[in-house]
């Protein structure tokens, strides 16, 4: 981290700053005027729940080069343990119905409960690392998505019901919303149920950029280059790929926690394979290796699927026309179009392996790191 | 003083035995050379000395220390550096990048820059290509920064496989001029060469490797003039 600090931040760096404090201080500003049930602050909530997700998978398959798939089963983790320990006790009789109010009968605060979601979902990936990363590319793959899978239906088992309250939802959490300041009547004085989200996804992103950036974060790209090379030159593969494994589940497990509060229910059976996918998809749309690319592509991602593309689902009459094929599920068909046209003619993404300030830096007329060839 | 000592090494893989038992020295400040055909052991043996694949029987000693048990990452501490064949620079790190990797396990922040500086100057090239991609640079360049990543874990012993390999002559010519730079700045070198020729001339000190055992040392000079060196490995024609 000195290292950073003792670098010199050329100009396009501090412009990239500036423009994402600006993007915050937008959406604060407009959260003020535009009525809370606009869809944007429902794509920003659900897109920096993405983004941020999106990011440490990244981590883990754009930098390091460990093809993981469980990061559903991860996030399954995160936001179990923020709802489990974060109803409040009054509600727990309602919520934990058919176990008698379940066992834990206690509440911790909301970023206590983020903290530990993430501490939650970093230990398991302890665990399963132990035997799973000493696979490689494809059987990796498939063993941490069996992993998802198996969590799925663990937090479903009805033994486990008086914790996870077992194919029922949990509910009743505190919620995007409970940011928001209200004043004695109840009435919202200062709206910021999407401005903390936002937050909380900044930071911890910005905590994997510092990372990525570190000694550390050189030696991941050096071991997902050439593994050989890079234990010759002295790093240790295996707890290198057991650290990376873990942090980037921490953060998911953290986007666990952000997503419980985004839909305000949390059910095992929806965290699904389909959602790495998702995931999965928004990593590659938006640039294996880039940090920027995940951001963008997750809140494209998210209005597309949420909002813009909406329509498709509907059946649209203009005129006396009424347009063919529109009905529920095209919307679907629209998106694997656009992935394999994504895939077969922008193989590297929105962004590439560029960032933001190397955005401002080419606008800037100066040479890029890596140039424009590769 | 003897550096390195090779005692009777054995590496199988699976049923196979790359290595019958081979014993070799390395003298301080000196060039060693192995020299042998494809599949002759020359690899192996260097992975084994780095910690790299697991050895049968026999013993390493390096410095006065047994470095059999150590893993890579300890191999390095030692003071040994790998130069691995085919260079195996990291592609999609910048030249800078590369270069730090090459310091990993060292802490001492001020000497690091100290050092790339100085293997900027050693290497003019580099320096104009800092910041670009390395898998972006032609193969001399690549083999001048792997021997530049390897230098910046300040090395006793520098183990080179097949520097030489895929380069145009020219810039093989200056591959072995480097080496001998290294020799003269006190850093004991065993090197790995298929292009026997070149490999002999500059070295102190000659071993020949035929399918896992030695067949033959002495002097680079010695093997030079050796007629069954001559007829192997370089051609009869060679002077």
């Amino acid at each position: 981290m000195t290292e950073i600090k003792r670098k010199k931040l050329d100009s396009a760096t501090v412009i990239s700053i500036v423009i994402v404090l600006a993007l915050y201080v937008a959406v604060f500003v407009a959260e003020q005027f535009i009525p809370a049930t606009s869809m944007l602050f429902t794509v920003i909530k659900k897109g920096a729940t993405y983004a941020l997700v999106a990011v440490s998978m990244n981590l883990l398959n754009g930098f390091t080069g460990i093809f993981s798939l469980g990061q559903a089963g991860f996030m399954l983790i995160g936001a179990y343990v923020y709802g489990i320990f974060t109803i409040p006790v009054i509600s727990r009789m309602d919520v934990y119905q058919y176990y008698n109010g379940g066992l834990v009968q206690f509440t911790l605060p909301v970023f206590v409960a983020m903290l530990l979601s993430g501490l939650a979902a970093a230990f398991l990936a302890l665990l399963i690392g132990l035997p799973v990363l000493r696979l490689k590319s494809d059987y990796l793959a498939i063993a941490t998505l069996g992993f998802a899978e198996i969590i799925r239906a663990l937090f479903q088992w009805d033994k486990l019901g008086p914790i996870t309250n077992g194919s029922n939802m949990l509910r009743l959490f505190p919620n995007f919303n409970d940011f928001n300041i209200r004043n004695a009547d109840g009435q919202v004085v200062v709206y910021l149920s999407t401005l903390v989200p936002l937050l909380i996804a900044g930071v911890c992103i910005f905590v994997i950029i510092l990372l990525i950036n570190s000694t550390y974060g050189r030696a991941l790209r050096a071991i997902k280059d050439d593994e050989i090379a890079a234990e010759a030159m002295g790093i240790r593969l295996a707890s290198h790929k057991r650290l990376a494994f873990c942090i980037s589940s921490f953060f998911a497990g953290v986007g666990g926690a952000m997503l419980a509060m985004y839909q305000t229910t949390v059910q095992a059976k929806s965290f699904t394979t389909a959602m790495t996918y998702e995931i999965l998809l928004i990593v590659v749309i938006g640039g294996i290796g880039s940090v920027t690319g995940s951001c963008l592509s997750s809140f494209l991602f998210v209005a597309c699927s949420e909002w813009w593309l909406r329509f498709l689902d509907q059946k649209q009459v203009i005129g006396d026309f009424e347009v063919p094929l529109l009905r529920n599920g095209f919307r679907l068909v629209v998106f694997s179009i656009i992935i394999m046209i994504v895939v077969l003619f922008f193989r590297q993404g929105i962004m590439g392996r560029k960032e933001l300030p190397d955005l401002i830096r080419q606008l800037q007329g100066k040479k890029v790191k890596g140039g424009a060839s590769k | 003083m003897s550096m390195l000592k090779v005692k009777d090494l054995k590496v199988n893989y699976g049923g196979i035995e790359a290595l019958k038992g081979i014993s070799f020295d390395v003298e301080q400040g000196q060039i060693v050379t192995l020299i042998g055909a494809n599949g002759a052991g020359k690899s192996t043996t260097l992975r084994a000395i780095s910690g790299l694949v697991k050895t049968a029987s026999g013993a390493i000693n390096f410095l006065g220390r047994d470095i059999i048990p150590f893993n890579a990452q300890q191999v390095v501490a030692e003071g040994i550096a790998l130069v691995p064949e085919g260079r195996r620079v990291f592609d999609n790190l910048t030249v800078m990048e590369n270069l730090k990797i090459g310091a990993y396990l060292r802490t001492d922040r001020e000497e690091i820059e100290a050092g790339i500086e100085d293997i900027f100057q050693r290497f003019p090239r580099l320096k104009e290509r800092e910041w670009q991609l390395a898998g972006t640079l032609s193969g001399g360049e690549q083999q001048m920064l792997a021997v530049g990543r390897a230098m910046m874990a300040r090395p006793k012993l520098m183990m080179m496989d097949e520097p030489s390999l895929g380069l145009a002559p020219l810039v093989v010519r200056d591959i072995f001029s480097i080496i001998r730079d290294l020799k003269s700045e006190g850093i004991t070198i065993l090197l790995i060469e298929q292009n026997a020729n070149a490999a002999l001339r500059c070295a102190d000190q000659a071993y020949v490797l035929e399918t896992g055992r030695i067949t033959m040392s002495g002097t680079g000079e010695a093997l030079l003039a050796d007629q069954r060196v001559r007829d192997a490995y370089l051609g009869s024609t060679a002077r």
